[in-house]
């Protein structure tokens, strides 16, 4: 043969086995499309390890909730690289596990991995936690979902400038995209909602995983006077371990790390991805359409806090449960101007009030006044 | 306000305590290389060794609930990876560097495949010495209490330089190292001496692990090394194989990588990707200024691959 056939590997089995089925050799080994709707297959993709009390924790407690349904069956695989690996992971499980409804977690895996797999199989649902999907550019059988966290961590800045006798906190952070800054934001003017005076001390790692950075930082921050620390990382363990072991207290991320520092941790802002996944199933179940563009924050289910722990006093507990009222009834708003940014300019003007699910909340690029750190 | 910052001479400090607190793992992993380099080997399978070893001694230290019993399994796992590498390198043609990328790989697989179930559980720390009482700021406090395995890397270093001058094990080691021909002459059998300098490279390494993971940072997950396997390997061809010398690169690089996190903590916040390259840009300075084009690497081991 001289040119190489237009197959891989998984269209060749796909190819064999539905040959193989034809000739009904192989009756139950694949499952055929009758078949895939009675009982629905989903798959779950994560970045990392789903046991990293973090990001990836988040998600796969989220499919842990929908494993427990009737008819679902569910299938995960993790370390998945943001490569043409993760084209592989779902062409496998489309094809070798009948998965009709996958959801790639990571932020990379959207253009192009899945987008291609979505044009190669139009009748398998894609939905991406991210934020990128744009009616009429990418295909309807792709969708994105995400939540509007920054609420959770002004609470955490709630319970942070109360906890603080330094009146210094500090955030270890990835890397200054939108959703960090807005994070890093809604921390501290949670914190100078207590009191005014509180600064923020951010310091920013350049990766989302480096472990030994992560401590040198969190160690940095202790030693200027930070008494409170929380972070924006992937797996907020390490951050955790070491400002609990220097005598700091700490607000979570992502998942509950309580149990890394039951004494110092105060409480977190942590994913509900459980209520988001149960919604998409029942509705894949029920043969409804599913939504493209799903958002939603704390009083949506999408978000949730860690119970609180022995380091919040009275004061703060009673001013952390007015405020989540406040937020569970949609009459709160974090970013109410005047506000100004850390370079003297205008952040938010006064008068102008942003809604959590306003647009212009995603495309932050400022740091608000109180917070010691720049965005480059 | 009460302050309990320590201002501008927090970066000192933390260049002093990131010294000391993120040298250990290069420290022990370039002591292990300069071993099997200075006997005519170069593995680069360490990254591996140290990252298994880092999950070894997680493992057992959470199962037995002894750090030092994990310390001791992660130098029986590095002895065993060291003995693979020495043993593949003994036939004839075979390329030791090839064989070290094909070692790290399947270290770090391994590690992942049977480390999963590791990374929950909370393992009990190193013990580390208080030096710091006589401060009574929390901050030198915290930065000088230092940990048993870099006072113990400290000595090695110091036995290490001596050895090699001063014994016969060190002789045997250099004359293997230089030449296998006047080894041979000499009725030792290089691949022997090969074989065991690897697995001993190869189980320091792997301390190097265990320090990650028992100590500083303190927790296993499979992004625990940041490259400090790989980074140490060069740090021996950097210190011109000289025992002493690993441990000032180390320590070097230890301070320097805390620079990046200490400037921003007080407030020098641009630019920080720029001064995360720090220690490389060091190392490329240190390099430059140090080799001449005139005459090869001082120090160099005759008979390895590199300088062949």
């Amino acid at each position: 043969m001289t040119k190489l056939l237009p197959m891989n590997r998984r269209s060749f089995l796909q190819t064999t086995a539905s040959g193989a089925a034809a000739l009904g050799l192989a009756p139950s080994l694949f499952s055929t499309p009758a078949a895939a709707q009675a009982a629905l297959t989903v798959g779950f993709i994560y970045v990392g390890p789903k046991d990293d009390y973090g990001y990836n924790q988040a998600h796969a407690e989220g499919a842990a909730v929908i494993k427990a349904m009737s008819g679902v069956t569910v299938v995960e695989e993790e370390n998945v690289p943001e490569t043409v690996d993760v084209q592989k992971t779902m062409e496998s499980m489309i094809n070798l596990d009948g998965a009709s409804l996958v959801f790639p977690t990571s932020f990379g895996y959207f253009d192009p991995h899945m987008l291609e797999m979505a044009k190669k199989y139009p009748d398998v649902q894609f939905r991406h936690c991210g934020g990128l999907w744009k009616e009429g550019v990418n295909p309807m059988n792709t969708g994105s979902y995400f939540g509007y966290i920054g609420q959770g961590q002004y609470l955490n800045g709630i319970t942070a400038g109360y906890a603080s006798k330094s009146k210094k906190i500090g955030f270890v952070a990835a890397k200054p995209i939108p959703q960090v800054l807005q994070n890093i934001n809604s921390f501290l003017l949670g914190a100078r909602s207590v009191d005014p005076a509180i600064t923020c001390q951010v310091i920013f790692t350049g990766e989302w995983s480096l472990a030994v950075k992560e401590a040198e930082a969190t160690n940095a921050l202790v030693d200027q006077g930070a008494d409170v620390i929380t972070c924006h990382v992937d797996s907020p363990k390490v951050v955790v371990e070491t400002a609990a072991g220097r005598g700091a207290f700490v607000c979570g991320y992502h998942a509950n790390q309580s149990p890394l520092a039951p004494e110092k941790y105060l409480t977190g802002s942590e994913w509900a991805w459980g209520n988001v996944y149960t919604d998409f199933v029942k509705k894949a179940q029920a043969g409804e359409k599913l939504g493209n563009f799903v958002r939603g924050g704390l009083k949506d289910g999408f978000v949730k806090m860690s119970p609180l722990g022995p380091g919040v006093s009275e004061e703060a507990r009673k001013k952390f449960d007015a405020t989540l009222t406040e937020m569970m009834a949609g009459s709160f708003s974090v970013f109410k101007g005047p506000i100004k940014d850390n370079k003297g300019g205008d952040a938010v003007t006064a008068g102008q009030t942003f809604a959590e699910d306003a647009i212009e909340l995603e495309s932050m690029a400022y740091l608000v006044e109180g917070v010691v750190g720049s965005t480059s | 306000m009460e302050d309990t910052g320590i201002g501008l001479w927090g970066v000192p400090l933390a260049i002093f305590a990131g010294a000391i607190r993120v040298s250990t793992p290069f420290i022990f992993v370039s002591l292990g290389e300069s071993i099997t380099e200075r006997s005519g080997r170069i593995n680069l399978g360490l990254e591996g060794t140290l990252v298994f070893g880092a999950m070894a001694a997680y493992a057992i230290a959470v199962m037995s609930n002894s750090p030092w019993l994990g310390v001791l399994a992660a130098m029986a796992t590095g002895a065993v990876f060291g003995l693979v590498h020495g043993w593949i390198c003994k036939f004839p043609r075979v390329n030791d560097i090839a064989i070290g990328i094909a070692m790290m790989q399947f270290g770090l697989g391994l590690a992942f495949f049977l480390g999963k179930p590791f990374i929950q559980p909370v393992a009990p720390h190193l013990p580390s010495i208080p030096l710091g009482g006589w401060s009574d700021l929390p901050q030198i406090q915290s930065a000088l209490n230092i940990n048993v395995l870099f006072i113990l890397g400290a000595l090695l270093s110091m036995v290490f330089w001596w050895a090699f001058k001063n014994t016969r094990v060190g002789l045997i080691l250099r004359v293997v190292g230089d030449s296998s021909d006047a080894a041979r002459a000499m009725g030792l059998n290089p691949d022997t001496v090969r074989l065991l300098a690897t697995a001993v490279g190869g189980s320091l390494a792997a301390v190097g692990g265990a320090y990650l993971t028992l100590f500083y940072p303190g927790s296993w997950n499979e992004g625990i090394s940041s490259g400090q396997g790989l980074m140490a390997v060069a740090l021996v061809i950097f210190a011109r194989w000289n025992p002493i010398g690993c441990f000032l690169a180390a320590l070097l690089f230890g301070g320097a990588g805390a620079l990046g996190p200490a400037l921003q903590s007080v407030g020098v916040t641009q630019g920080y990707y720029l001064f995360y390259a720090a220690p490389y840009v060091l190392t490329l300075a240190i390099l430059v200024a140090t080799s001449s084009p005139t005459r090869s690497l001082a120090g160099a081991p005759g008979a390895l691959s590199i300088t062949k």
